[in-house]
């Protein structure tokens, strides 16, 4: 049984040149405890799809779906209370810049314990001791002083560790994390993917990661989605997608690879779709 | 072996106010980095944010002065500090910048910014310029139109060929490429890399290339450097640093790249299916 499944997925954008279709046409599900990779290059509607089941897209997108079911509940249908109380507690969303995504206004320790006073309902007192364990549990050292700190005073990582705490602050049972490590060192990238990996495995969630990068795609998937210019390629478990692609645009971004480079010069993705098209 | 950039010792410190009563600090970003690369070779320089890599390659592409050492280009000593840059030493190096978005202006168009060094450095007249301009686009992969077009116009892989268009204007010996190719997606950074490998042969170009991906390192470098703290804490040919890597914090660097081989991720799928097996009763 799927936790969320999705069916012939469709956003539109009403832009000044006319209708633009961002995903089209996209089936995705995700079972409890498994980690679905969503990996495409900038343009393939990857983050779009994520952000219209969160419903964070603006007016000017035009969602349209076949199904999209969470858990038995049917999101389309469902009104804006009853989504508030799934969206931001049982489906949760980290993002990119982890230093864009705090305000710089307020301390780290006001912006988590906001969360669990006004979405979950604790008091003060109970918030801050919550706050404390999250903290830990993200492996951020001394928490009641990192409670204090501005998004300034704190590194890239950390930020990115307190947006996890956060996300992770209602026990989520899926957690959506576009491009959580893009804009991080390869070695605070490989804590942060252990990071999630670890949480995931400890809280049983369903993991969606939307990535561009095939590195962190082969470290942490079970199984892979490739989208290109709105639309599904492949779908396979990781394994499989590695050993035997079957779709030529999978087949072209895995020897655009520079680790996989045999000879002088890359094969680029043109080229390669060029050369399957022939007989 | 002509040796094209070789640096000494190179410092840099910064002075950090730390308020109005306080003594300034200061902190040494570079710490007496030595290296050298001859003609038509490629130095990478590996590092992390902070390691002090972009302010390496700004003192290497001559727009900062060193606070200490030597710098040679062409076997000329260079100190920008104490004397105004010539522009037959600004013709010489040449830099392509990360951010293809940020290092093109707005308002100029794209044959405009190819011109430009011209203009500013030599004699030229300008049909000539016109010409020269044109001829480089062709060579980076865009076509003639593209002359009268704004930079919003482009995506961001024509931006990029855009910005080593502009670097290649004045014929230069060595180019300084901070990260070029990482803001660009997968396909796209495959096509700036075989360009950049294409002018090589071609000019017989010297390339020092900034990168913290490991994987980019390994397709395009001859040598190696991985800073860390400012400190060049190893170097040496690519292939001898790749198959043993002395230093712990390269082993660390190597350790933390992902790794996209079958083998190991059929290792790590077994590894969490036994984990999983062994949490269900």
């Amino acid at each position: 049984m799927a936790l969320l499944t999705i069916k012939n997925l469709t956003v539109r954008f009403a832009t000044s040149t006319g209708a633009f279709t961002a995903v089209d046409g996209v089936d995705i599900s995700v079972s409890p405890r498994e980690v679905l990779a969503i990996v495409g290059e900038s343009g393939s509607g990857k983050s779009v799809a994520m952000l219209a089941v969160m419903g964070l897209l603006p007016d000017t997108a035009t969602v349209t779906a076949d199904e999209l079911i969470y858990d038995g509940h049917n999101l389309l249908t469902m009104s804006e209370a009853e989504l508030r109380k799934l969206i931001g507690r049982e489906i949760t969303m980290i993002f990119q810049e982890p230093v864009a995504s705090l305000n710089p206004s307020f301390t780290v320790g006001f912006q988590i314990e906001e969360v669990l006073r006004f979405n979950l309902g604790m008091n003060r007192k109970t918030a801050f001791a919550r706050a404390v364990e999250l903290f830990n549990a993200v492996g951020i050292s001394e928490p009641e002083t990192k409670l204090k700190a501005y998004p300034h005073q704190m590194s890239g990582g950390q930020c990115q560790r307190v947006m996890i705490a956060i996300a992770i602050a209602s026990n989520p049972r899926l957690l959506i994390a576009d491009e959580p490590t893009t804009a991080l060192d390869v070695t605070i990238q490989r804590q942060i993917l252990d990071l999630l990996m670890d949480l995931q495995e400890k809280h049983g969630m369903a993991l969606i990661l939307i990535t561009h990068d095939m590195g962190v795609v082969a470290e942490t998937a079970d199984r892979v989605v490739v989208q290109y210019k709105g639309r599904k390629m492949e779908e396979a478990d990781v394994l499989t997608l590695f050993e035997n692609p079957q779709n030529s645009y999978t087949r072209a971004l895995l020897s655009a690879l520079p680790e996989n480079a045999t000879g002088d010069r890359l094969p680029t993705v043109a080229d390669f779709m060029a050369a399957e098209a022939k007989p | 072996m002509t040796l094209v950039i070789e640096g000494k010792a190179l410092t840099q410190d910064y002075h950090v106010s730390a308020g109005m009563f306080a003594a300034s600090k200061t902190v040494r970003a570079v710490r007496g980095v030595d290296f050298a690369v001859e003609r038509g070779k490629t130095l990478a320089i590996v590092g992390e944010s902070g390691s002090g890599k972009s302010t390496l390659a700004r003192i290497i592409a001559l727009i900062d002065a060193p606070s200490g050492g030597v710098l040679k280009v062409d076997g000329q000593t260079v100190d920008i500090g104490r004397k105004r840059l010539t522009s037959d030493m600004r013709s010489k190096v040449q830099m392509v910048f990360q951010n293809p978005y940020g290092s093109l202006n707005p308002r100029q168009k794209v044959g405009d910014v190819l011109m430009e060094p011209l203009l500013i450095n030599t004699p030229m007249p300008a049909d000539e310029r016109r010409d020269r301009a044109e001829a480089m686009l062709a060579k980076v992969g865009l076509i003639p139109e593209h002359f009268n077009r704004y930079p919003h116009m482009f995506s961001g892989g024509q931006r990029q060929r855009i910005a080593i268009a502009r670097a290649l204007m004045l014929n230069p010996a060595l180019l300084v490429l901070d990260e070029p190719v990482s803001a660009l997606d997968l396909s796209v950074q495959a096509q700036v890399l075989n360009l950049l490998a294409d002018l090589q042969d071609e000019f017989n170009l010297t390339y020092v290339f900034i990168s913290h991906d490991l994987s980019v390192v390994r397709y395009i470098a001859d040598d190696v450097l991985v800073l860390s703290d400012g400190v060049a804490v190893e170097q040496g040919p690519r292939e001898a640093l790749f198959a043993k890597p002395q230093h712990a914090y390269t082993q660390q660097l190597f350790a933390a790249t992902p790794v996209t081989s079958v083998a190991a991720i059929k290792a790590r799928v077994e590894r969490r299916q036994l984990a999983r097996a062994a949490l269900s009763p």
